[in-house]
């Protein structure tokens, strides 16, 4: 990590920003996931010296101002489409690091043909997949993943599955494409998980570094605004109620990303 | 001044399409404007495929024609379709091998050529497009026989080549036909 | 260089090819699937990409995605493939990339036909997406004119960073003319300075189409109309045709534009004073030239293929200085010279 502060001789750095972040404050809600995700990425960045090779792809969700935070060049997609505008980036910019950062909604709702059909191609994209089972942008709407019987701002009553159907298992699918080559279930909730969560990030950027195939880390976050939560009870509700669902879990991993140094 | 409208039309695989480009590169190859323009989509798939092909000593405007200066019909459907729109004074080609009925019109050129069987005695009934072609130049001089068979040659894709010579046959024997 | 007979499909393709088209991402679709299967040949043998999407909808996206970083781009579709890329076209109208899109028009509406059309006319100058802007958009009539469009297309889609458009028909796209192609053009590996390439020594740099704060995205929008109107004030181009003495005017692009121009050889030979504009682009439009012709007319006749959407921009500029009259074919009928002839007589009778 490239040092700039000065560090008095007496003490000892033990927190910074990344190089690959801005010093900012971010918009998320207080106890929010996104910001340790954030963090994480802008870590794995520098550690893998990939902040001037990078370009990101927002989204269109909670997290549609990523590139605020990041001090690396970014695109923002259209909703759903950001597979589809890292394929257009990677493809013509081989030697780039591609990244998408994307919600539920962007990406297992509206956007699920173009993050399937990425995946299925082996395109070199990572991907980071938030799934807190909720459309927080726009106040707390039912999402793809939201849980049966869960109250949403569009499902008062409970999601009703037999109207709604049911919350879909994204890192399920995506293992089934030949092209994938690491999908992941982490979660972000603990500090055990978000140590192993960090280890995710780095496996699958390295993978598309080492031109291996299409990865995703699924991250199962919280929404302490929309569920009408304190943070603390948003973590627990995520762990308790969100991971019997939604398995935590290597769902595809081929040989060459298993022996990859992280 | 050299300006001719002309539709080939048969079933698909008769070679209509083909017939109206060779004719379309040849006008090009004699300095000429051309424009070439089929009829595409599921009809294509085995029903009638037709094109017109223009030849102008002039710019084109409309490369489609409500009443072409000649047609040249590979089948019945064709003939019928297409014989009542020539313009008075123009021609017809009639491959009479697959089409027995007679133009009762007294005010257009009509040739009947037994093309399928001609291509059929030169080895292969689908140069019966070649047979009729060769009449159709001849009859009228749109372009020079010699500039269609080069143009042949350039033209005819890689697995058709071994069909290069008997093609030029058919092209003779169209013409020889109609010159006699 | 000497004249090949080439389909219009192909012939665009390749002129792309020559023009240094680094990426092209596509969906196929009739009438104009010959132009996907031209590039994925060609692309593949120069070491260039292409891609067959998934849909339009990903294919407009790799587009933005790929143009984003300055790389010269494009995509091909007919009407419903057009449709699915209006979110991606105002996209790349808002953030100001370089994008070169071709649309073959079909019949509509719906699945419609895959006859020609110019049905699109309002889809592609007036509402491209939603949002305020217009892609600029090239009419072509023939092969020729397709071919040097697709240059002239690369250049203003650069210059000033916007999407252009080049409105052609089944027809075009299907038929064979005798046309020259360009030479072969090298790849440009410069980079313009906005583009995203990676953030080595700069700030990073951000392609986007959020602005939030109204006051912020009004800013935005206004500089945009300025860009626009600067378009308008220098990249309105069309072609006259006997117009010094004409009495009658023909307004028609494209295919039906060219029928026109057996039209009026018919009428002239007819002793019929009548000339024909061919707007060579639909936007920006010849707006002023048809208002100054309109004085020495008697009547103008626009002739489309459609219910008459360029019909309303021609009444626009005519603004009510002699009678405009209308004759269109639909559902990818193309309307023979001998009933555009039929009209123009009867707008003669008419009018006299």
């Amino acid at each position: 990590m490239n040092t700039t502060t000065q560090i008095p001789e007496n003490m000892e750095l033990v927190y910074q920003y990344p190089d690959s972040m801005t010093k900012t404050y971010t918009h998320y809600c207080p106890g929010c996931v996104h910001g340790i995700v954030h963090r994480l990425v802008g870590e794995v960045l520098d550690e893998l010296d990939l902040r001037e090779k990078s370009i990101g792809v927002a989204p269109v969700g909670c997290s549609v101002l990523i590139y605020n935070y990041f001090n690396v060049d970014f695109v923002e997609a259209a909703h759903g489409r950001a597979p589809a505008m890292a394929t257009g980036l990677k493809r013509t910019n081989p030697d780039k690091f591609i990244f998408t950062y994307q919600g539920d909604g962007d990406l297992a709702a509206i956007g699920t043909a173009e993050i399937i059909h990425a995946a299925n191609r082996g395109e070199l994209i990572s991907t980071v997949f938030i799934n807190n089972a909720i459309y927080g942008m726009t106040g707390g709407q039912m999402a793809p993943t939201t849980l049966p019987g869960m109250k949403t701002t569009s499902s008062p009553g409970g999601r009703d599955c037999k109207i709604a159907g049911y919350p879909i298992k994204m890192s399920e699918i995506l293992a089934q494409t030949e092209g994938a080559a690491y999908i992941t279930r982490e979660a972000g909730t603990d500090i055990r998980s978000i140590r192993k969560l960090k280890k995710a990030i780095k496996r699958a950027f390295l993978t598309q570094i080492e031109g291996l195939g299409f990865s995703c880390v699924e991250v199962l976050a919280n929404c302490p605004t929309n569920w009408n939560m304190d943070p603390w009870e948003s973590m627990l509700w995520s762990k308790e109620q969100m991971t019997p669902y939604f398995p935590l879990g290597t769902y595809k991993m081929r040989e060459e990303v298993k022996a990859l140094k992280v | 001044m050299k300006h001719e409208e002309t539709i080939f039309s048969g079933f698909g695989g008769q070679g209509a399409l083909f017939a109206g480009q060779l004719l379309a590169y040849t006008g090009m190859a004699e300095n000429l404007y051309v424009t070439w323009i089929p009829s595409y989509g599921p009809e294509m798939r085995g029903g009638t495929a037709h094109c017109t092909v223009i030849v102008s000593a002039e710019e084109i405007g409309a490369p489609i024609v409500q009443r072409p200066s000649a047609a040249v019909v590979l089948n019945l459907p064709s003939m019928e379709k297409y014989e009542p729109l020539i313009k008075s004074g123009g021609y017809l080609v009639v491959n009479e091998s697959l089409i027995d009925i007679k133009s009762e019109r007294e005010d257009i050129h009509v040739l009947y050529l037994p093309a399928s069987d001609i291509a059929t005695e030169l080895g292969n009934p689908k140069m019966a497009n070649m047979v009729l072609l060769g009449a159709f130049v001849t009859a009228t001089g749109l372009v020079s026989l010699e500039t269609i068979a080069a143009q042949l040659t350039a033209h005819l894709s890689g697995r058709q080549q071994q069909w290069l010579e008997p093609n030029k046959q058919a092209l003779q024997r169209g013409a020889e036909l109609v010159s006699a | 260089m000497t004249k090949e007979l080439l389909k219009g499909n192909v012939a665009f393709a390749e002129a792309a090819v020559r023009n240094g088209l680094q990426a092209y991402f596509g969906y196929p679709i009739t009438p104009q699937s010959e132009a996907l299967e031209h590039f994925s040949g060609r692309m593949i043998e120069l070491d260039r990409v292409f891609l067959q999407a998934e849909s339009e909808v990903a294919a407009i996206n790799m587009v933005y995605g790929a143009a984003s970083s300055g790389v010269r781009v494009m995509t091909s579709t007919s009407g419903p493939g057009l449709a699915l890329m209006a979110e991606g076209l105002s996209y790349i109208a808002g953030s100001e990339i370089p994008v070169v899109v071709v649309n073959m028009m079909r019949g509509g509406p719906g699945l419609g036909n895959i006859q020609p059309s110019q049905a699109d006319y309002n889809f592609m100058t007036k509402s491209a997406g939603h949002g305020n802007f217009h892609p600029l958009v090239l009419a072509p009539a023939n092969i020729q004119e397709i071919i040097d469009m697709v240059g002239l297309a690369f250049e203003l889609a650069e210059k000033y960073r916007t999407l252009v458009m080049i409105a052609g028909d089944g027809s075009i796209g299907q038929m064979m003319e005798a046309a020259e192609l360009p030479p072969m053009q090298e790849i440009s590996t410069a980079r313009p300075a906005w583009a995203v390439t990676g953030a080595v020594g700069r700030a990073p740099n951000l392609i986007t189409s959020l602005y939030l704060g109204a006051e912020k995205l009004e800013k935005v929008n206004i500089r945009l109309q300025q860009k626009l109107a600067t378009i308008e004030e220098n990249e309105i181009r069309w072609q006259e045709y006997e117009t010094e003495d004409a009495e009658l005017l023909l307004v028609a692009y494209g295919t039906v534009g060219r029928i026109c121009i057996s039209v009026l050889r018919a009428a002239r030979q007819q002793g019929l004073k009548v000339g024909l504009l061919r707007p060579q682009t639909l936007w920006p439009f010849p707006t002023a030239r048809i208002n100054e012709l309109a004085a020495q007319m008697q009547g103008v006749l626009v002739a489309e293929m459609s219910a008459g959407q360029m019909l309303v921009d021609v009444e626009h500029a005519v603004a009510g200085k002699t009678p405009v009259r209308f004759y269109g074919r639909m559902g990818g009928v193309i309307p023979m010279s001998a009933e555009i002839l039929e009209a123009v007589k009867q707008v003669q009778e008419e009018v006299s």
